[in-house]
């Protein structure tokens, strides 16, 4: 009975505690500013450090996250992310916590783990830091909650910012990964002076059919060539869009004086070549690499001799 | 901005300085030919080295000067197009079609030389 009067009695109370700032029509007993409880919360935070590591490290290891790193890795990383998160809480600023995330990031993803792993255990510690605030302050619910209200946003946007930074960190590692692909695979080679042979194998998008191009142009400039031979034997397929980039780039590299000579079509390209009405006057085609090779000697001048027949 | 028309023995070397007006490409066009009748030239080099882009218009004009030129019975060799330029020039159909490119002066000569070489 006395037990439900207080509760009556409170309540008004608690209306107003909930609106922002609402200091000004409490009563004595609920006048705590955000950034007090915020304070509070931290300090709570800190001075339970290890159980609440503890705990949060067991969380993950029954949850069987981080399976890539061992055990000792995971400590000392939890250690990291606990105090670089609590240090959020408290300073209300995300940029070191974002930095962090993303630095440790760079070390996790080469070992293979996964996003769903570290927006995971983000998520485990907010809620294994939310367990202890219940814990502590569950008799007195109206300090909860607003201990909570101070809680909550905080913890979204850290557990936000570490799984966008871990994000980011993937999208930049797998755009330098596709460049370093396709400066591979699109090698320009010298073989003799003045003759420079591009071999295409596999697929040909847009965009490497324009890297392709601006390559070799480089090419060109710098070993001065006078003939190219772009072999794409190993083109399987190639759509209008690319078939006119190839026209493009024997264009483009008459106008720095030197000669194309393509070789190795198949039967497929050729027919896509046709269709889009490519004058095959202005392109120098030859059968197979051997060949085209054999042209662009002639071209240049060289006569090729086994030693054999010179004497 | 004038274009400086050099003489190479035989041969007129014309350099174009960065953005030329298209009232430029005009007076070229008119110089260039009366200079290849006053010496009787063989051949004119074009350098375009220094030019970042390459409009319609002054490629047109280009090939306008290598066929008037070329009905005075010399030969036009374009040389000096930047990688980045060809690329762009390729993209928006400007191949400069039927005048011969070089890499830069050099080759633009050793072209030349070449081509009257075969002719004599």
């Amino acid at each position: 009975m006395a037990k439900r009067e207080v509760l009556t009695s409170e309540e008004p109370v608690n209306s107003d505690a909930k609106t922002r700032g609402g200091r000004a029509a409490d009563p004595p007993v609920s006048s705590e500013e955000p950034s007090e409880l915020l304070r509070e919360l931290v300090a709570h935070l800190r001075q339970n450090r290890n159980q609440l590591r503890e705990e949060w490290v067991g969380r993950i290891a029954e949850t069987r996250l981080l399976t890539a790193m061992s055990k000792e890795e995971i400590f000392a990383e939890a250690t990291s992310v606990y105090d670089s998160y609590v240090e959020a809480l408290e300073t209300e600023t995300f940029e070191a916590l974002q930095n962090y995330a993303r630095n440790l990031s760079e070390r996790i993803i080469p070992r293979g783990v996964e996003t769903h792993e570290v927006v995971g255990i983000v998520l485990l510690l907010r809620d294994v830091l939310a367990r202890s605030l219940f814990a502590k302050y569950q008799t007195d619910f109206r300090k909860l909650n607003r201990i909570l209200d101070a809680y909550e946003p905080a913890a979204n946007r850290i557990a936000n910012t570490v799984a966008v930074g871990f994000v980011q960190e993937r999208e930049r590692v797998i755009r330098q990964q596709q460049e370093a692909i396709r400066e591979l695979s699109t090698p320009v080679l010298q073989v003799r002076e003045r003759l420079l042979i591009l071999p295409i194998i596999g697929l040909i998008d847009p965009q490497r059919a324009r890297q392709l191009t601006e390559q070799l142009l480089r090419g060109i400039r710098t070993t001065r060539a006078k003939v190219v031979v772009i072999d794409i034997t190993g083109v399987a397929a190639m759509d209008v869009t690319v078939a006119n980039h190839l026209v493009q780039t024997v264009e483009a590299s008459r106008l720095l004086g030197a000669t194309v000579i393509v070789t190795g079509l198949s039967p497929e390209i050729a027919q896509t070549l046709v269709t889009i009405g490519v004058d095959l006057g202005k392109m120098n085609t030859v059968g197979d690499l051997q060949g085209g090779i054999e042209q662009a000697e002639r071209l240049l001048g060289y006569k090729v001799m086994a030693i054999a027949e010179t004497r | 901005m004038e274009v400086p028309i050099l003489k190479q023995g035989e041969f007129l070397i014309a350099t174009f300085q960065a953005a030329l007006s298209d009232q430029d490409l005009e007076n070229l066009r008119r110089g260039l030919v009366q200079q290849v009748v006053k010496f009787r030239s063989r051949g004119v080099i074009v350098d375009v080295t220094a030019m970042d882009v390459m409009d319609s218009f002054a490629s047109r004009t280009l090939r306008e000067i290598a066929h008037m030129i070329r009905l005075r019975g010399a030969e036009t060799v374009i040389v000096g197009i930047q990688p980045e330029v060809a690329f762009a020039m390729v993209q928006l159909g400007l191949t400069l079609e039927g005048v011969a490119a070089a890499l830069d002066l050099e080759e633009g000569l050793a072209y030349l030389i070449e081509k009257f070489k075969n002719i004599d």
